[in-house]
């Protein structure tokens, strides 16, 4: 399905958050993930199902002031 | 000094330099600063992740732990209080429920000048949501008390602005801030050198939040141990209470027994 992750088009070939950020290298990373807007908590990525045209933000700590 | 703790949200801390982690050479550099400061509270940033990045690439907090420290995550880069609210609860999510935040909603990329409607608005959203704020503002008195009052948990009114090295251009503005305040006051941004901390402190601001002091000094590491040095020395300056100032002189020595 075609996704938007971090701005950019992603084909993904997976159902699930966890699925999603697997594809994406990211695996065991400490990060925080957004699906149109709305906060998916780590305790739900193995079940949250990603649908057709979902905007998804993955985000982690950077340094900053 | 033990007893003379720094209390924020109900927990206390013996250091009163909260510093940032911007701006360094790279992440040991940050880590080597972040230690010589003797810092507790740390500030990081939230950005998106690059995506196709190497698997063990590593991150920031490989290298300044929530365990070891308390993260404190901003909301930099947020321009209205809808970006800002959405960035706490990411961080929220990212640092496993634990609801301790900066807040900043800037108002241009020239000055980041706080934007103060969009930082109360944001302030008020995210009080109510449970967080506990930690809240960059101007040094205007009357947005003090009201960001106070709404429940933040701490009240950060800037010395000048972000990044700019140039100090506490504002000392009397901060004077008010701290004469009505019940939460503590932690000057955040502006600070160049150890001696604007000093004065910060001996002005008597609970904190000092620094970071391009640190990361933009040629030194780092020296310059965040003489920052750790120079908040100490203003808060027991504060508290040992200054000698007062005098119109004319007073000598030192006795006037009896001239020869």
């Amino acid at each position: 399905m075609n996704l938007t992750v971090n701005g950019d088009p992603h084909t993904f070939n997976g159902t699930t958050v966890t699925d999603l950020v697997a594809e994406l290298n990211l695996t065991g990373r400490r990060l925080a993930v957004e699906v149109n807007r709305e906060i998916v908590p780590k305790s739900e990525h193995d079940t949250h199902t990603l649908r057709e045209g979902d905007t998804v933000e993955v985000v982690h700590a950077i340094g900053g002031g | 000094m033990s007893e003379d703790l720094l209390t924020i949200a109900g927990k206390t801390y013996a250091s009163r330099l909260l510093i940032g982690t911007g701006k360094y050479k790279d992440f040991e550099e940050t880590r080597d600063a972040i230690e010589a400061s003797g810092a507790e509270i740390v500030t990081v940033a939230l950005r998106r992740t690059n995506l196709g990045q190497n698997p063990d690439e590593p991150n920031l907090l490989d290298f300044v732990s929530p365990e070891r420290y308390t993260i404190l995550p901003n909301t930099a880069g947020c321009f209205n209080a809808e970006d800002a609210v959405r960035t706490c609860k990411l961080a929220r999510e990212l640092l496993d429920g634990h609801s301790l935040v900066k807040l900043e909603v800037l108002g241009d990329q020239k000055t980041l000048y706080p934007n103060i409607a969009g930082t109360v608005k944001a302030a008020r959203e995210l009080v109510d949501d449970g967080f506990q704020v930690m809240v960059y503002t101007n040094d205007d008195p009357i947005v003090a008390k009201e960001l106070e009052d709404m429940g933040c948990v701490a009240v950060m009114p800037l010395g000048s602005l972000i990044g700019s090295g140039l100090g506490i251009l504002n000392p009397h503005s901060l004077l008010l801030i701290m004469e009505q305040a019940k939460v503590p006051i932690i000057v955040d941004a502006g600070v160049g050198t150890p001696s604007d901390a000093t004065l910060a402190m001996e002005l008597g601001c609970d904190g000092v939040l620094l970071n391009s002091a640190v990361a933009h000094a040629n030194k780092p590491v020296l310059m965040a141990g003489a920052m750790k040095k120079a908040i100490e020395a203003g808060r027991e300056g504060f508290l040992a209470g200054r000698m007062p100032k005098r119109v004319y002189a007073n000598p030192s020595s006795p006037g009896e027994g001239l020869i």
